[in-house]
């Protein structure tokens, strides 16, 4: 199989290239190939960790798509197979990308439960149908492959939110043990943070967990307009 | 106490919903202007000014414009918050969209009531 990988090294001040690899493989992942073309040429830098999907450290584009390299199969992709850091963010080397903006961003949303009760002897209780409200929520990875591909994240990264940090912003405003919904509206009803989606959905588009950040922008402000009315 | 819900331009909420609001009101006359063609399929010139003679028709007609402005008023200001990056720049626009809009208003009162 043939592929063209972006490659910059910041260390020798040249210009980002796109190198060109064969390989005999064409089953198997595109993280396996990855690793075996890392064999052949080991200054090819790329991250990774779990290899099945759930850490979400080797997100990447992928023929001009966002995805993880360990969930897409070699045998989906047309030849050569190009490979790019997510667009948007301050490359590092090769395929690895500063993440810093987009971390910055979801810390921003307070992702975790804001809860002023004292605790209870065990734990705090939701009912199954509370409980369903957070599906398709919780399972966000925070890969990165959304709010790289959103052009509103492009222009604005520092002070858009993004769909991933939108995401879990609503993961917390649903969410029945939560008591800082209202401080959390509070804190996206600015012109920037929430408001600079335009429901362009490339995020629903490329999330490798299939969820739908633009659904749950939408919800919030559904949640903003029945505070208002 | 009144909960103020409002925030001036710190607020992204109001601009979205009159996006929404005027888009419904533009949708509304616009089925009603495609019924009233049907129904009168080569309207001539009497058949106009017997239209536009009725104070509903205008004030209908001035909504539908001003939803329109309204519309043309958010979407030209995303635009430059998306894509213009000084604030400088971007209030120079907004200046001049927003007296291009304000005189379009005007213009439109005058050409319907014939001031």
């Amino acid at each position: 199989m043939k592929f063209k990988i972006y490659r910059y090294n910041p260390e020798t001040g040249a210009a980002p290239s796109m190198q060109e690899y064969a390989l005999d493989a064409s089953s198997g992942m595109l993280l396996d190939a990855l690793i075996a073309l890392k064999e052949q040429d080991d200054s090819l830098a790329f991250r990774r960790s779990c290899r099945e999907g759930v850490c979400g450290s080797d997100a990447m584009n992928i023929n001009g798509r966002n995805g993880l390299a360990c969930i897409t199969p070699l045998s989906s992709l047309k030849q050569p197979v190009e490979l790019r850091p997510l667009p948007g963010l301050p490359v590092v080397r090769d395929l690895i990308v500063d993440m810093s903006q987009f971390f910055k961003q979801y810390h921003s949303i307070k992702p975790y439960l804001i809860n002023n009760d004292p605790p209870p002897q065990t734990e705090r209780l939701q009912s199954p149908r509370e409980r369903k409200e957070l599906n398709g929520l919780y399972e966000c990875i925070l890969c990165g492959c959304c709010s790289t591909a959103c052009p509103s994240f492009w222009w604005n990264p520092d002070r858009f939110v993004g769909p991933a940090g939108l995401l879990q912003a609503y993961r917390f405003i649903v969410d029945s043990r939560d008591q800082a919904a209202d401080e959390r509206l509070d804190d996206l009803k600015d012109p920037y943070r929430l408001f600079r989606c335009h429901t362009i959905m490339n995020c629903a588009d490329v999330c490798p967990k299939e969820l739908n950040p633009t659904a749950a922008i939408g919800r919030i402000k559904e949640r903003m307009v029945k505070r208002m009315v | 106490m009144v909960k103020r819900i409002f925030d001036g331009a710190h607020d992204g909420l109001r601009g979205w919903l009159l996006q929404r609001i005027s888009a419904v009101v533009m949708a509304l006359y616009t089925m009603l202007a495609v019924g009233w063609l049907l129904l009168h399929p080569h309207p001539d010139y009497t058949q106009w000014a017997a239209l536009f003679a009725s104070n509903t028709v205008r004030s209908i007609t001035l909504l539908f414009l001003l939803a329109l402005f309204a519309h043309a008023w958010v979407g030209v200001r995303d635009i430059a918050m998306d894509y213009v990056k000084s604030a400088g720049v971007r209030l120079g626009i907004y200046g001049i969209v927003i007296g291009l809009l304000v005189s379009y208003a005007i213009w439109a009162v005058r050409i319907l009531w014939g001031f």
